[in-house]
Order: C-alpha cells, then structure tokens, then sequence
C-alpha cells in the first residue's frame, strides 16, 4: 500500500477536531504516517515536515485547509516543486495519482482535477471529511524542528474563553442587516447558548463592515467557508457572496420577514416573518430540548 | 520603498457560472472581470506605504490575457506606478506553473515589499504569494488583516481560529492581504486620465502544464428544494419537529 504522510494539527497540547479529519481522509488513500510539529518558528515547520515528505516516499502530504494549514501547505508544497492541491471536499486514488474535487467560483462549480505530482500536496476544506470512530486514537509522531527561521509567532490573542470559531462550530446562527442594531445579536446569542457550547454566531459582510461584528465572524466570499451541520440564517437576505461561504452546509433554515428572500431559494426550512419574534420562541424550544 | 503588488484578473462576484462547451472551463461570455478583491487590499496597502515613505514605486505585475492590461489600468488609477503584464493566452490550472513565472518576473529587482491577496476569488486557491515567496527565498506571511512595519521588521496579524495570531518577520518579504488590512480607494475621475499615461509593459510568456490536469468542471450538486414552514412564532413548533425528526441535526 503507498504511503501518505498525515499533517495533524495541535493547540494547547491536544488535537483539533480538523486532525481527526485529516487522518481519516489519509487513511483511506493510503497507509498513513501521522505527525505534528510545532508551526511558532513557521519556516522550521515547514521545512522538517519537507524534509520528511522527501525521505519517506510519501505518495501524498495531508492537510487541513485551516489558517496554519493554508500557511504551512504551500510553503511545504514549493519544496517539493509542486503547487497545493487546494481545500479539496473529495479525493480518491487514481492509477498513479488522485482525482480531486475542489469547489470553485464561490462555490458556484466543481472542479475536478487529476493530480500527478510525487508527492501530491493536498489541503481538506475543514467540516467535509467525517472523522471515523479510530480516528481518535492516532498518536501522531511530533516532528523535531531546527529553530532559525524568519517567521516567527510572537503571540496568539486568543478569542475570549468559550467563545467558538464559526469554522468549527456544528451549528451557526448568522445575523445580517435585519438584526437592524448590534446590540439585538443578544437574541442570537441566547439562541446559540441554548444548544450548550456547540453553536457560534456568525454574521453577513453588511453587519461586520458597519462595525457591529467581528470580521472573524463574517461568512461569506469574503469571509469565512463553513460547513456546519446546522446554519440558521437570521435576517439575512442571501445575497450570492454571502451563499458562497455556508452553501454547503448540512441543513439550512433562513428566518426572514420578506417571503421573497433569495436565502429561502437555499434554504432546507424557512420561516417567514419577524426574527424578534420567532428567535425567542425558537431558543424557548432548543433550550427545552437540551433540558 | 519599492513595492509589487501582484494582482489576478478574476470573473465578478456576481457570476452565473455557465460551463463551457469544453465541460471543463468557465463559459466567459457575457461574464464582467474584475480585478480579485483580496488584490485590491494589496494595492491599496503598496500605496499607503509608499505615501508614508513619502518616497518609492509601486509596480502591478499580473499573468493573464491580453485583455487583462484594463486591470493593470484600474490598479494604475487608483495610484500604482506602473504595470507589467505577463501575458499568456492560456492559464495555467497548477499554481506552481503561476507562481514560477511571477517568481522569474520580481527576481530581477530588489524589491522591500511584495504583496498578494490572500486568494483568488475564481480559483480559491490560497497559494500563489506564498509559493513565490518560497521560490524567491523570501520570508512570508499569508492572510494578513493587519501590518505594521518599522524599520526592516514587520509585526503581522492574521487570523486564526479562535484568534488572531501576530506574526513577526523580516524585510525584504512577502505579505498576502485578507480583509480588514484597509478599506481600498476608489480610482478617481483625476487617476483615469492620469493612468493612461503610466508606463504598462507587454511581455508574453509561456505556461507550463504542471502537474495537475483538469478533468471537468461542473455545476455544484443542487440542494433538494427547500420549503417555507410557516409564518411568524406559530412554526416554531414545526421547525423544530422537522429538524429533530426530519434533519436529526438536533
Ligand atoms: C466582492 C464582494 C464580496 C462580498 N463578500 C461577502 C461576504 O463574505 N459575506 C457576506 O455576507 N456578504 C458579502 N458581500 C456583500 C453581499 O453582496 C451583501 O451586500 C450582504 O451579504 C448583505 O448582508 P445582509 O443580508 O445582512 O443585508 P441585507 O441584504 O440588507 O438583508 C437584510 C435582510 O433582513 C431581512 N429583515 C429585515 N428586518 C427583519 C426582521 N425584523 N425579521 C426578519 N428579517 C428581517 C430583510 O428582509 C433582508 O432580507 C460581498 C460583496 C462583494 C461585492
Ligand atoms: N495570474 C495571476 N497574475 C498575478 N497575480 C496572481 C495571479 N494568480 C494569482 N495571483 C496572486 O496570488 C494571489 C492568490 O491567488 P491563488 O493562490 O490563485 O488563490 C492572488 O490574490 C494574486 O495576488
């Protein structure tokens, strides 16, 4: 069986779910070797993971197509002489390479492509693999790195405590314009606590640009690509940019009060009418559920 | 400071994607191109630097058609100094094929700043500034909303996760732009006229094939209908049944 080399990712000394992912994904192209190694001094990253994917007789390089991994992939892959194979949602094997299907255009096509390159450099859109039940047991080897490189990590401000990325949140309540003032994302809030650490609140372009929003939380063309299993759309009205970055999410519901929306055109469940009435009632509900 | 930025001729946001007869590429016709949004960051921080230093050049380098010299103009209207197309009749699908000709392009010139967007809004392939980086021997920082540069060192931020990484290095470097590093100028009516004057070079360059081969491009797979609930709080109770019974994603 060929081997794939498996590049997981760490922080604060325990797996991210995407490293679960990305050992599924190589397991099922080939025999694969799982390692870690510590992307602060970021050319030293690079370059030790290079220097194995040379050594190991590596058929493929696996990452996830998270900000280090969108980092690290290219800097690795021009080593190597080839380009990444970019944010991929499907690979198979294929005689002596892979095909490939990547979303482009927004989102608006698929590009599918036959990959050559020995080894193939491969970056997964984060939230499209499914990790399987043996992916939580790798114990990937961590890399040594030779410190001296020029591009260093002096520090990480992380976002404050408990408050979930949109990119790796199961479910998303995104917020637009019809919020019509920042301090109403308090209704979006509730509802996202009320499914208990699981769910984030995301928001269209129209609210961070006006300031009432992070643009960490922006989802869209411009923004953040997300694939959650849940994206409720709240008083958002679906404007093309903004589906290129959640259409691929698992289900959709769009609460808005114009029947006419372009987002209830994507959307799995709609329900038409004002959000300050209906998010209440729904959060009453979730939280109801989860007791 | 001597700055390149280089920027990609890209289909507008508002596309409908239409494949070609070739089953494996965008049908352009009728299509408006744009320059890529993220490349519009890039410009527009080559010339803030540039007018902080109060001294220097910024050049817009771009591989594309002919017909890609009205984006080098844009760039040259909102301020950019001169431009240079590399101009190829077919692009490249493997981005290390992109990036060796925009590498072969920038070696010849020593330049403090070499800038990017962060990807491409056509290819979404979040690639091309770091390879040339690489390529160049040049340190590099990818996705960057916000820069400060003193001296030869640079202080970087990007977001991550959950955060926002800051990120130091050295000049002569490469940085990628995402949004948030600055709110791009608009071309004035004073910077068209002025930009048909500017310098605009005409090389033409050849393409390798790399090692990627495109097999076909074809339209997403379609979501199954949709369908409207209800109206107002009275279908909350049905939502939620369909998401539990229906979805299982509760
Ligand atoms: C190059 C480019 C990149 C872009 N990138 C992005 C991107 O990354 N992400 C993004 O989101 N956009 C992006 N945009 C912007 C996009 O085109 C839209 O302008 C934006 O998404 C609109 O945001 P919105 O839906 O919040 O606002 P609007 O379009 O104003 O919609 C507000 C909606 O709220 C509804 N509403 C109002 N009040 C209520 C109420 N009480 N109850 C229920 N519903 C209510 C209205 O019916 C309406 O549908 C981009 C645009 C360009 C040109
Ligand atoms: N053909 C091109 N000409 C000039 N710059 C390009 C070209 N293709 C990509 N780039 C640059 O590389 C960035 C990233 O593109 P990509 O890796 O294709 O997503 C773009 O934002 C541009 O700055």
């Amino acid at each position: 069986m060929s081997k794939v080399l498996a590049v997981l990712e760490q922080r604060d000394g325990k797996l991210r779910k995407v490293s679960f992912e990305v050992i599924t994904a190589a397991r099922r192209l080939g025999d694969a070797d799982a390692v870690v190694c510590d992307a602060t001094d970021r050319e030293a990253c690079a370059a030790a993971l290079a220097a194995r994917a040379k050594s190991g007789g590596y058929r493929a390089v696996v990452f996830s197509a998270t900000a280090t991994g969108r980092d690290l992939a290219p800097r690795v892959a021009a080593k190597l002489g080839v380009a990444v194979v970019a944010d991929l949602t499907d690979v198979v094997a294929d005689g002596n390479g892979f095909l490939v299907t990547r979303p482009v255009y927004a989102g608006k096509a698929l590009l599918k492509v036959k990959v050559t390159a020995q080894p193939a450099v491969l970056s997964l859109r984060p939230n499209v693999f499914t990790p399987d039940a043996a992916a939580s047991s790798v114990k990937p080897e961590t890399l040594p790195v030779t410190a001296g490189g020029r591009v260093k990590v002096r520090e990480v401000k992380a976002a404050p405590a408990g408050t979930l990325d949109v990119a790796e949140a199961q479910v998303i309540i995104s917020g637009g314009r019809g919020l019509k003032e920042p301090a109403n994302f308090k209704v979006l809030e509730e509802l996202a606590h009320a499914f208990g650490g699981r769910a984030a609140v995301g928001a269209s372009r129209a609210v961070v640009d006006a300031g009432w929003r992070a643009h960490a939380d922006q989802v869209g063309q411009t923004g953040k690509t997300v694939s959650p299993s849940l994206y409720i759309a709240v008083g958002i009205s679906g404007a093309i940019q903004h589906l290129a970055g959640m259409r691929t999410s698992k289900v959709i519901v769009a609460i808005n009060k114009d029947k006419d929306a372009p987002i209830f055109k994507i959307a799995d469940y709609g329900v038409v009418g004002d959000l300050f009435e209906i998010v209440p009632k729904l959060t009453e509900e979730i939280r109801k559920l989860h007791g | 400071m001597k700055i390149a930025v280089c920027i990609k001729r890209v289909p507008d946001s508002e596309t409908r994607v239409k494949v070609a007869a070739d089953g494996k590429s965008l049908d352009e016709a009728g299509v408006k191109f744009v320059m890529n949004p993220y490349d519009e960051f890039a410009v527009e921080e080559a010339l803030r630097r540039k007018e902080k230093a109060g001294a220097g050049e910024v050049a817009v380098l771009c591989l594309g058609p002919a017909a890609a010299q009205e984006t080098i103009r844009t760039a040259l209207a909102m301020g950019a100094d001169r431009g240079i197309l590399l101009q190829a009749d077919k692009m490249p699908a493997d981005s290390f094929e992109v990036a060796k000709l925009i590498a072969a392009e920038l070696k010849s010139t020593s330049w403090d700043l070499i800038l990017f967007g962060r990807m491409a809004i056509d290819d979404y392939n979040h690639q091309v500034g770091t390879l040339v980086a690489e390529l160049l021997g040049l340190p590099s920082v990818s996705a960057v909303s916000h820069l400060e540069i003193e001296g030869a060192t640079g202080v970087a931020e990007r977001e991550i996760e959950g955060g926002i990484e800051v990120v130091e290095f050295p000049l002569p470097a490469v940085v990628t732009a995402d949004k948030g590093l600055n709110e791009p100028r608009y071309p004035a009516l004073k910077g068209i006229m002025a930009a048909k004057k500017k310098p605009l070079e005409v090389k033409p360059v050849q393409a390798g094939s790399g090692t990627l081969e495109v097999v076909a491009l074809t339209p997403p797979a379609e979501r199954k209908e949709g369908r409207i609930v209800g109206e107002g709080a009275a279908a909350v109770g049905e939502l939620v049944r369909l998401l539990r019974e229906e979805a299982k994603v509760l």
